[in-house]
């Protein structure tokens, strides 16, 4: 059984395709980088993996669950965060993580929320308003209710976008050994070419709404003769052809 | 039980709002009491005016007002409910969870409530206080009045938000007026027979034109008019099916054209 499972997935509005025909599946455990420009279809992908919006055509199964047809039962198993998308402000951190773990059906919620901010080291930062914390502190806060219910698939959109350098590469330390720990499915878009080749074990390019290249990271470093995964994406976005290795 | 913690999960969230903000705990009470404020010192002063039946008067406008009330309340304590999530941009968080839209609405229906009793129960004590108005002299029939009438603010709300669904956040200003809007229909101050005939039949398909005639009946004559109770429940009971039906179909097409997405904006 595939963690994800996406097949002719396509999603056309009245003037535009958004995603046109992707196929892809992730196995249970790995870590797979969506990587496209602005308007590729990412987030598109992304909210169509969580049901915001239903595909025009094709399916979805996530854990073995169609989205058609079953999406609860996917939505209770898996969780999703990004920091365009904001937990209410006047809330002070744990009730944010309190809610969330009402709304997954956790039990034992102050346990995990003691569980959690020790993970995240949101202790100092559990009577504050969420609206108050650094970009920083809603980011771990954020990563925090994305694993309430301990999720078997966690989408990240963009985990470590407006963090320093500091903060971003705890986040990622972080999130590798959460995954090692907990055998977790991440599927991470993002813009940050080295965090990709950190994280991913296979990664997805996208462009105008198609799956243009797909491989791990040295295979598309390989394949476009190139030393960083940036110059592969420019590649890709820039329509230069790889070059024979 | 999994069901009933997701809808406190939502319920607890909006809560949490209420006990850090004593602002928006006496914008629950503030227009009830003003308009009770309004309503009685001109009651009274009419009273003054009529001579013998003034005291009927002032207690069918005072229990009007407060009934009236209860509609309003009911139905921004369901609509703003909603537009708190869009406003704090958590509509997302809530749409990916299992929460299902129809304990998302049971949960909205529990907030209603509760700041429905919060708002009009500081005017109901300020109009025995002030008027010598006890809304309780209807019997125990008012609790059917008041319910009808929270249910009418509930299907109300649904269509608001249906349209917010559908049309996105220009259509929020439209869910404070929508139902003053109805105000002249509902016959809250005079009996549907005032209407002209070609206008009844649009006051008779509202709930609240049923629940006016019945306390009418129970504050002018002692009467409880069951059948006015029967038409009020029935008509809510189609009012709230159809709304119910109008979300759904308008929350499946906001999933179709990505406007859960961006909703607000």
């Amino acid at each position: 059984m595939y963690a994800i499972r996406a097949e002719d997935l396509t999603k056309r509005y009245k003037t535009a395709t958004a995603v046109d025909g992707i196929t892809f599946t992730v196995a249970p455990g790995e870590t797979i980088g969506l990587l496209g420009g602005n308007g590729a279809g990412k987030t598109t992908t992304i909210a169509m993996l969580l049901g915001l919006i239903v595909p025009t055509r094709g399916s979805i199964h996530i854990l073995g669950h169609n989205m058609a047809t079953d999406r609860f039962a996917a939505l209770a198993k898996m969780n999703f965060s990004s920091p365009y998308v904001a937990l209410p402000h006047r809330l002070t951190v744990a009730q944010n993580l309190r809610v969330y773990c009402h709304l997954y059906d956790v039990r034992h919620t102050e346990a995990r929320i003691a569980e959690l901010a020790e993970e995240l080291d949101l202790g100092p930062l559990l009577g504050r308003p969420a609206g108050q914390l650094s970009a920083g502190q809603k980011t771990r806060v954020a990563l925090a209710k994305a694993l309430v219910n301990r999720p078997a698939l966690l989408l990240l959109d963009e985990p470590t976008a407006s963090l320093d350098p500091d903060t971003g590469d705890l986040v990622r330390t972080w999130l590798e050994r959460y995954r090692a720990e907990s055998g977790c499915t991440i599927l991470l878009a993002s813009h940050n070419m080295a965090e990709v080749s950190r994280l991913c074990s296979t990664v997805l390019m996208m462009k105008r709404g198609s799956i243009v290249d797909r491989g791990t990271p040295a295979a598309l470093l390989d394949r476009y003769n190139r030393e960083d995964l940036e110059d592969v994406f420019l590649d890709i976005a820039r329509d230069r052809q790889a070059e024979p290795a | 039980m999994t069901a009933l913690r997701r809808i406190w999960g939502l319920v607890y969230r909006h809560l949490c709002v209420y006990r850090g903000s004593w602002p928006r705990l006496v914008d629950l009470a503030y227009w009830p009491v003003l308009q009770m404020i309004i309503w009685g010192f001109t009651s009274h002063f009419f009273a003054s005016r009529i001579g013998g039946g003034g005291a009927m008067t002032v207690g069918m406008l005072l229990g009007g007002v407060l009934l009236w009330e209860m509609a309003l309340r009911s139905h921004l304590g369901f609509s703003v409910t909603f537009m708190e999530e869009i406003w704090s941009r958590n509509l997302g968080h809530i749409f990916i969870s299992p929460l299902r839209p129809l304990e998302m609405l049971s949960a909205l229906t529990v907030m209603s409530v509760l700041r429905t009793i919060l708002g009009v129960l500081p005017a109901a004590v300020l109009a025995w206080a002030l008027y010598k108005f006890n809304l309780l002299s209807v019997g125990p029939v008012l609790v059917l009045f008041a319910v009808n009438l929270m249910v009418m603010g509930w299907w109300i709300a649904l269509g608001c938000i249906s349209l917010i669904l559908s049309q996105g956040g220009g259509a929020e200003s439209l869910v404070w007026s929508m139902l003053a809007g109805l105000t002249p229909f509902a016959c809250v101050y005079y009996p549907v027979a005032i209407m002209p005939h070609w206008l009844q039949p649009v006051a008779l398909a509202l709930p609240a034109a049923h629940v006016f005639e019945g306390v009418r009946a129970a504050l002018g004559q002692g009467i409880i008019r069951w059948d006015h109770l029967a038409w009020a429940a029935g008509l809510n009971m189609f009012w709230l099916l159809a709304a119910n039906a109008l979300f759904l179909q308008q929350f499946n097409a906001a999933r179709r054209n990505g406007a859960l997405m961006n909703i607000g904006e």
